[in-house]
């Protein structure tokens, strides 16, 4: 959808990854969004272009930052674990976590602020409970190295890794509801697999979970 | 005219550019509980107002700044201080935008400042001149822009003073500020730059040729002074690495040292030339009053404390820049102001630019600051609506 904002920019990227894709469809037109971990800006950029959304984003990377505010997008350089708290609560509609929960410090603290400052939280995570890294663990006794997780464990960021029903267990525990839960494949496609679940645990590459505070 | 160049004189009717005068009989009120008038503004603008009034820019110099920043500087002769950012096809397009500048009160080409004539004397101020802070150079540039027919600013720009000047805008004007580039600057002034500019006050009071402020009515000028305090306050605006890639230990004109205290290192006479150049464009007393006016600033304590409600409801796109060598006013001046900005939910941006230039690096050809100052407005541009 074309809108007046559309020429910000050198290139509004339409095309981006299909796991993006799902999440900005999780995103009425004209929320409030924070993208936390937002990289480069992709969907970032395709959620202000495309979804008229009013979009920050809080990104590690100085290369990133300077690319995204480059690019027209308001971008701060940030930490998940550390510059979460100083925003108020409900200050976002929604706030995004994508790919980015299993690299950092303190994932339950990040959670809760998460669901603290946006009314919903949209997260997603390689699952470490998939069937062919279990196997691969099984077999070789080693670490696993896979697509999710291309990097060797003594260089890896991923320092909190999880499977799907962990990740349930411990939004249990803190008193996060899911309000919704699904799988995607290797390709980044949903599953038509109810998460979390034995099957979804087992078949899922990744997990996306939509977050709400309870009471 | 006796004297030689007319940055130095008592009034500076000779400097070129466009005057507005907030009358004595509505005068300028300060933060000092006082007011001062009849006040002079003296500004330069570049380009053109658009009918909608929506494209202006409003520049903010810095401590030793001054009006002429896109147009060769009618005493030293040197390019404007900002003609990397300002001009035409620049981030700042003087096709596109209507850039306004003008010089802070308390300033000395042609704002009212200790070396004008008050005309309750006919004598120069001096220290007769009220202690000015930032927030006083903001109301005044708040009647410029009034008087322009500006009812909000596309955009607030500046580095060092010039971004408290920005800061305070968004805090003071929040409905009039669409857009704001605090660079290379903090909410407050820290201890550390405190010190420093009072090393640089000492100095000038210290030359006796200062007389107690009244060197003007005196008929002499604290030379040495203001050049020592230039050359100190230059030290803090470089890093470390810049100056030794600059100068290293090189000797200055001369093949061995010569066991003397002539200037023989290169740095030496690099600092040398800096205050001698600054005094012909500089009024001392000037430097004492803009200095103390940075060294007020504290946004925070005129919001109760937090910084947050300096910013709380504000519309503004912010977007924070800072130097990684930059010493004077480091990232973490940079990134607290991100933090009280983020805590009022504000629209921020925040980019630390990697350089080796110092607090400098502002007034520098940095390609990186271009890039993503390029990128801001140009996204601020289309929100506001303005053709390119």
């Amino acid at each position: 959808m074309a809108t007046q904002l559309q020429s910000i920019g050198a290139h509004p990227r339409a095309n981006i990854r299909v796991d993006l894709q799902v999440i900005a469809g999780m995103i009425p037109p004209g929320s409030r969004v924070l993208d936390i971990g937002c990289g480069d800006g992709e969907l970032l950029d395709y959620l202000v272009h495309f979804r008229q959304v009013d979009g920050r984003g809080m990104e590690i990377s100085q290369a990133g930052v300077n690319n995204c505010v480059a690019h027209g997008l308001s971008v701060i350089q940030g930490d998940a674990d550390t510059d979460l708290k100083d925003y108020p609560s409900d200050a976002f509609d929604y706030v995004i976590l994508s790919q980015t929960l299993q690299a950092t410090y303190d994932p339950r603290e990040v959670l809760r602020q998460l669901v603290r400052i946006g009314k919903r939280a949209i997260v997603s995570f390689p699952n470490f409970g998939a069937w062919h890294v279990r196997l691969k663990l099984l077999w070789s006794g080693k670490m696993p190295v896979t697509d999710s997780y291309d990097v060797a464990w003594y260089e890896t960021p991923n320092i909190h890794l999880c499977t799907i029903d962990d990740f349930a267990e411990l939004c249990a525990d803190v008193g996060i509801a899911i309000e919704r839960g699904m799988v995607l494949d290797a390709g980044g496609r949903p599953r038509a697999l109810r998460a979390p679940g034995f099957l979804a645990n087992l078949l899922g590459e990744q997990g996306l979970f939509v977050l709400t505070r309870t009471g | 005219m006796t004297n030689s160049s007319p940055g130095l004189s008592a009034a500076s009717p000779l400097l070129p550019g466009k005057r507005l005068v907030i009358p004595a009989d509505d005068p300028l009120p300060l933060d000092n509980g006082g007011t001062l008038g009849p006040v002079t503004i003296a500004y330069q603008t570049y380009g053109r107002l658009d009918e909608r009034r929506a494209n202006a820019v409003l520049v903010c110099h810095a401590l030793t700044g001054d009006q002429y920043v896109a147009e060769t500087h009618p005493i030293t002769g040197k390019p404007g201080w900002w003609e990397t950012l300002v001009g035409p096809g620049r981030v700042l397009d003087t096709d596109r935008f209507f850039i306004i500048c003008a010089n802070v009160v308390g300033g000395c080409m042609g704002t009212t400042g200790p070396k004008e004539i008050d005309p309750a004397t006919g004598q120069p101020y001096g220290l007769s001149f009220p202690v000015i802070t930032i927030g006083d150079m903001v109301r005044a540039q708040k009647h410029l822009i009034d008087s322009l027919g500006i009812d909000s600013l596309f955009c607030v720009v500046g580095g060092s003073m010039g971004g408290m000047q920005v800061l305070q805008w968004a805090a003071a004007y929040p409905d009039k500020v669409f857009a704001a580039m605090p660079i290379a600057t903090a909410a407050r002034h820290s201890a550390q730059n405190i010190a420093f500019h009072e090393v640089g006050r000492q100095a000038i009071m210290a030359d006796p040729d200062w007389r107690g402020g009244a060197y003007l009515t005196e008929g002499t000028r604290p030379g040495r002074g203001l050049s020592v305090a230039r050359m100190a306050a230059h030290i803090t605006y470089l890093s470390e690495t810049a100056l030794h890639r600059k100068f290293g230990r090189n000797l200055q004109d001369r093949e061995a040292l010569s066991y003397g205290f002539d200037a023989e290192f290169q740095v030496e006479s690099y600092l040398r030339h800096q205050g001698s150049t600054f005094i012909e464009r500089f009024d001392a007393n000037s430097y004492l009053y803009i200095t103390r006016a940075m060294d007020y600033f504290d946004l925070a304590r005129d919001f109760g404390g937090q910084l947050a409600h300096a910013f709380r409801g504000s519309k503004a796109r912010f977007c924070v820049v800072s130097f990684t060598s930059d010493w004077l006013f480091p990232t973490s001046e940079s990134r607290a102001l991100v933090h009280a900005l983020n805590a009022a939910a504000a629209n921020v941006s925040f980019v630390e630019i990697p350089t080796d230039k110092g607090h400098d690096a502002f007034l520098l050809d940095e390609p990186e600051l271009f890039k993503v100052l390029g990128g801001f407005v140009e996204g601020c541009a289309e929100r506001r609506g303005l053709k390119r």
